[in-house]
């Protein structure tokens, strides 16, 4: 009896000993294996009468259970322990800089940002996008559009031309994207609603102008359509695309060969520390130019201007974005300088939404 | 446009503030461009008597002095000026003031232990001239008080007007004034013009021999015995302030009738003019040494005013120099006439002359004022200079029709048509009339026009709108929303190309590109080596030499954007540009292009050096993902795009490819940039790139519904063998993909190409190339005699393709 006691009590403390598995698995083998002293034990009962078998059995059998259920628990100790162990000496250096996301330092320009919140915001008012050849005739450039051969407006506008052919016409670089206007005309039939954004060139280079810009017009052509429509679009406009509650617009006449009345419009500002902010201040800044289409224009087009109005604006997009986004040098934005881009460029997944907001 | 507040007030009435003149003016359709206001920068600056000038009792070279500005209690003012003197008079400034010449406003201070409340002004510190020696020592009948803004006479404001070239009415200061009046700003003042009748009838004839249009009317009038000197004052004072400069009292008088009437006048000193004045088109290579005193080489079709010894003068631009009226001129002729406004717009711009009278007779001079400009002249000149005038000398065309005045039948209903504004038909008439515009057979409904003969923009109604808008001012006409022209949800308003367009933009980005905007035009000798440089897409008059050819590729703008970060020190760069390429200058021949370029270690996975891999240059391979991962994102699948060895001249051409649907739609190639044409943009390498023409990209097929294909997902496990085959160095791997691939279309899942090893145990001229197949079973799981056989297939068709050998 103080046998079973005494190797229970040895066997324990030997389970507790063990340092690792290995050492664990030896206990057990020499309690447990075929030759351990617990089967040894076992064996012994074969000899015993039934009654004697039955106490020592049962006996035996406990010290039995004890002593697995010990190597169990042993064994998950020494397993949880060998694993922090081997965690440990895992150990990496966390502050290792990984390889920045393509998604962090691509970059897609101010321009074609202002081109997709331009889209965004007319093509809710339905709008569709209208566009056509850089390269021009003087047909579509200046004629249809009323600028008689030889007015002086026409100058104003720093033609690049290219060399006569044949025939003695020669094609230019469109000055505006006015010629769209005319081409959607010639090819839709009213109600039409389109903005036309686009390159456009001029022979003009100083620190205000570069030889190639971007341009967006409007074109609505439908009967009833007035100057109060486009007064309220233009005011929608702005404060969508500025992102500002309220806007102050000043509309003031002046004059275009291809509208009629003719219109310029201010938004007013600040302009603290160096910053421009809409729907505050008093300043005015120049934005645009409007005006109803002139009735010579809808006739060049084959609309009857006693049938149709219409009416049309147009803007500097590389404007649109240097106001809205802070941007002071016009000249950089053709530049490709990478320090450049990564600042004023927007992250691809910046994609502008009315849902989400224009500039996230 | 320029004109001062006082030649403004010559004409108008008015006791408008300089302000409300000038906030009016921009709100009808002139708009003021600049107010330069001389006496605005003198402002706080008054005439003041030093009553004592004390030296200061802890400074030997300042002085205390008590200064009267006027208000009769002098203050105590310490001044260094050595000329500072006890009963002088001078300009103050009391604490407060803005002084210009040093950039500060004046503060109360204390100066040594002696309070100080202003400053004595030396020229210098008000801006008015160099001198800073000593305070301004103003002679004594100086009345203290006064601004001395005031007492230098420079009150008087300077409007600078943007004049839009529809309103040659508006380039006289007088026509300004009558605008003004119109929008109830004063009173036009009435100036009679006088007429002057002639005592001898004009000696010199004039003959029109060109176009009836050239020259509609040519007036002409002698003025002999005149005395040719200095104008008088007040006319030097008024051409002085908007920017002219004095000459003579003749050559005056026609500047003043140019800015005062808009109407430009020229006057020849009858002794140098030979014969009549004939009017004629001009002979090729006539030369004129005009006014100016630069000789201009004529052309036919300029319209020239000669007399016997040829052209004496460009009609309506600039008057020549030998017939020109100086202090010794006693008989002068003065001319007013109306000249083909086209042609002296082309005459202007061929010879480079931008006169004033350039300006309003290519704009339209009013025609109704023809005699009497010379009229007015006529009289200036008399009193001037005396003498006697001649009797008028009219010609016009002899097929010439008398000019109508244009008449238009006005509906009111026009005005609320293009504006959506309700205006009163009485205000609509008012307007027109106050615009000198005659209002007749008035009804409820409409009257007739009658358009004045100083406004040859005006055609249509339209116009007649605008004028009306213009006075009633844009502000009230109402914003008004536009109706949706359909309810609900807005539908997508993008063409694919549109769509496309905005995909590759963010695609390309998410690759870690950077987009850059590049001109659209490039050098001659670099759209040549990019497959350009046509002669019909040369630009005419280029701004620069290197931006002369409309460019064939986005490539070349890209690599000179690379190369200029590259020589800032930024070297590994990849950038892209979504933009518009030319191949003819046919609108057909505008295509859009998406191309990106990586240069040095600007590698698609990450730029430069890092911890965790060896730092490599970009390659073939890098160009190539951008452009297949670009194909992705526009839904083009891989498998359609035939990626064919070798690309045009600009790259490598044992590292490139071109990328086609078919041979014959080539949409664009890919690869490492010609050696020489790095050389030619000197760029150093490596640079790689891709182009696409967006434009040729196959559309995709139109669904019924937006329903995908129906997913079958196979309950087996997939397995996957690999082979490693000894093939030729030449043969192309993707051959061996895609003939792995074509074993067996539908348990052959996936092929991946692992390994590529040349070396130790290969032969020279083979390499080895392994790949992993992946098999999906579909109903049963395959038996390994099944799996043996696929595998077998599988080699077969390798060998058989590409004569590659299973590696032993």
């Amino acid at each position: 009896m103080s046998d079973l006691i005494a190797l229970e009590t040895e066997s324990l403390k030997a389970i507790a000993a063990a340092a690792d598995e290995a050492a664990l698995e030896n206990v057990r083998v020499n309690a447990l294996g075929k030759k351990g002293t617990i089967s040894a034990l076992l064996s012994t009962l074969g000899k015993m009468s039934p009654d004697e078998r039955k106490a020592e059995g049962a006996k035996i059998n406990l010290l039995k259970e004890h002593v697995t259920e010990a190597l169990v628990q042993r064994k998950a100790v020494l397993k949880n322990m060998a694993l922090e162990h081997r965690l440990k000496s895992e150990t990496i250096d966390i502050s290792l800089p990984p390889r920045d996301s393509s998604l962090t330092t691509g970059r897609v320009h101010p321009i074609s940002q202002v081109m997709d919140e331009l889209t965004t915001i007319f093509a809710d008012m339905g709008f569709s996008i209208a566009e056509g050849p850089d390269v021009e005739t003087d047909d579509f450039n200046f004629t249809r559009l009323n600028f008689p051969p030889g007015h002086p407006a026409r100058e104003m506008h720093d033609t690049f031309f290219f060399n006569p052919a044949a025939d003695g016409t020669r094609k230019l670089l469109r000055t505006h994207t006015s010629p769209v206007q005319v081409r959607t005309m010639l090819s839709q039939k009213p109600p039409i609603r389109v903005i036309c954004p686009g390159r456009t060139y001029r022979c003009d280079s100083d620190q205000t102008h570069t030889p190639m810009f971007h341009q967006v017009e409007g074109l609505v052509i439908e009967k009833g359509a007035h100057l109060g429509h486009l007064k309220w679009i233009l005011q929608e406009f702005c404060k969508a695309f500025f992102e500002v509650p309220s806007v102050n617009m000043q509309f003031r006449p002046s004059f275009f060969p291809f509208t009629e009345p003719s219109v310029e419009v201010d938004i007013q500002c600040s302009r603290k520390g160096g910053e421009i902010r809409f729907g505050e201040g008093t300043d005015w800044l120049e934005i645009l130019g409007c005006g109803m289409v002139h009735p010579n224009v809808l006739r060049n087009c084959g609309l009857d201007p006693e049938e149709y109005t219409g009416f049309a604006w147009g803007m500097g997009i590389d404007r649109l974005a240097m106001l809205k986004y802070g941007i002071s040098d016009l000249r950089q934005m053709f530049e490709g300088d990478v320090r450049w881009l990564s600042h004023y460029g927007f992250k691809p997944l910046e994609t502008p939404t009315l849902a989400g907001g224009l500039s996230g | 446009m320029k004109l001062t507040l006082s030649w403004l007030k010559e004409h108008l009435d008015t006791h408008a503030s300089l302000e409300q003149i000038t906030d009016r003016l921009t709100k009808i359709g002139l708009e003021v461009e600049g107010i330069e206001d001389p006496a605005l920068k003198l402002q706080g600056f008054g005439i003041a008597y030093v009553v004592s000038a004390e030296k200061h009792p802890n400074a030997d070279k300042l002085r205390v002095c008590m200064v009267d500005d006027g208000s009769g209690k002098p203050v105590q003012v310490v001044c260094g000026a050595p000329n500072a003197r006890a009963g002088m008079k001078s300009v103050f400034s009391p604490a407060g003031t803005f002084i210009p010449g040093k950039n500060i406003t004046l503060a109360k201070g204390v100066i040594r232990g002696v309070e100080s409340n202003g400053m004595l002004c030396s020229a210098a510190e008000l801006e008015l001239s160099n001198d800073h020696d000593g305070i301004i020592d103003l002679p004594a009948d100086a009345p203290v008080g006064m601004a001395y803004g005031q007492y230098l006479g420079l009150n008087d404001p300077v409007i600078d007007i943007n004049l839009t070239p529809n309103r040659p009415d508006a380039a006289g200061i007088y026509g300004i004034a009558r605008d003004l009046e119109a929008a109830g700003i004063g009173t036009l003042k009435s100036s009679p013009i006088a007429d002057i009748p002639g005592t001898y009838p004009c000696p010199t004839q004039v003959e029109l021999l060109g176009e009836a249009s050239d020259c509609p009317k040519f007036v002409l009038r002698q003025v002999r015995g005149v005395k040719n000197g200095p104008s008088p004052e007040w006319l030097q004072k008024q051409l002085k302030s908007i920017g002219l400069r004095p000459i003579n009292a003749l050559v005056d008088i026609t500047n003043f009738m140019t800015f005062d009437r808009a109407r430009p006048l020229h006057v020849f000193d009858a002794d140098k003019v030979q014969g009549a004045l004939r009017v004629r088109s001009a002979q090729a290579d006539e030369t004129l040494v005009a006014l100016d005193g630069k000789t201009y080489t004529l052309e036919a079709g300029m319209i020239v005013i000669c007399d016997e010894n040829g052209p004496e003068s460009i009609a309506g631009v600039m008057g020549g120099e030998a017939s020109g009226c100086d202090e010794n001129t006693v008989n002068v002729l003065i001319e007013s006439a109306l000249w083909d406004p086209a042609k002296i717009a082309r005459t202007g711009r061929r010879l480079g002359i931008n006169s004033d009278a350039r300006y309003r007779f290519e704009r339209g001079v009013d025609p109704a004022f023809c005699e009497a400009g010379a009229q007015m002249a006529t009289a200036m000149v008399l009193e001037f200079c005396g003498g006697e005038a001649s009797q008028l000398e009219i010609a016009v065309p002899a097929a010439a029709k008398p000019a109508m005045p244009l008449t238009l039948d006005f509906p009111f209903s026009e005005v609320k048509r293009l504006t959506g504004l309700n205006l009163a038909v009485d205000e609509m008439c008012g307007t027109l009339t106050a615009l000198g515009f005659g209002v007749a057979a008035r009804d409820a409904e409409h009257a007739l026009v009658t358009v004045p003969s100083w406004r040859p923009d005006i055609e249509g109604k339209a116009d007649i709108v605008e004028e009306i808008l213009r006075i009633a001012g844009l502000d009230r006409v109402q914003p008004q929303p536009l109706p949706r022209l359909q309810d609900g949800v807005p539908t997508p308003v993008l063409t694919l190309l549109q769509k496309r367009k905005r995909t590759a933009q963010r695609a390309l980005a998410s690759l870690g590109l950077i987009e850059a905007v590049t001109w659209s035009f490039v050098s001659q000798p670099q759209a040549a080596l990019f497959g350009g440089g046509d002669a019909s897409l040369a630009l005419a008059n280029p701004i620069a030499a290197d931006l002369s050819d409309m460019r064939p590729s986005l490539l070349p703008g890209l690599l000179m954007a690379v190369q200029r970060n590259s020589d800032r020190g930024l070297g590994d760069v990849a950038l892209f540009e979504v933009g518009q390429i030319f191949r003819s200058d046919d609108e057909k021949g505008q295509k859009l292009n998406a191309a990106a370029l990586r240069k040095g270690e600007a590698k698609s996975r990450g730029t430069g050096r890092h911890w965790s891999e060896k730092a490599q240059n970009v390659d073939f391979y890098d160009a190539k993902a951008d452009a297949l991962s670009l194909l992705a994102a526009l839904n083009i699948p891989a498998a359609s795009v035939q990626i064919v060895a070798g690309g045009p001249a600009w790259f490598h051409p044992g590292r490139s490819a071109t990328l086609q649907f078919g041979p014959k739609n080539i949409v664009g190639a890919v690869g490492e940039l010609h050696p020489l044409v790095l050389e030619a943009f000197g760029a150093n390498g490596p640079v790689v790139a891709f182009e696409l023409t967006l434009d040729d990209l196959p559309a995709p097929k139109l669904k019924a519904t937006r329903a995908k294909p129906k997913l079958v997902m196979a309950d087996l496990m997939p397995l996957e063998r690999d082979f490693a085959f000894v093939v030729d160095r030449a043969t192309a791997a993707g051959d061996i993909i895609k003939a792995a691939q074509n074993a067996e279309r539908q348990i052959i899942t996936k092929v991946t190409l692992f390994d590529v090893y040349e070396g130790t145990g290969i032969a020279a001229d083979k390499k080895s190339i392994a790949i992993a197949v992946t098999m999906q079973p579909r109903d049963k799981t395959m038996t390994d005699g099944e799996i043996e056989a696929l595998s077998g297939l599988i080699v077969a068709e390798v060998t058989k393709k590409t004569g590659a050998v299973l590696r032993g």
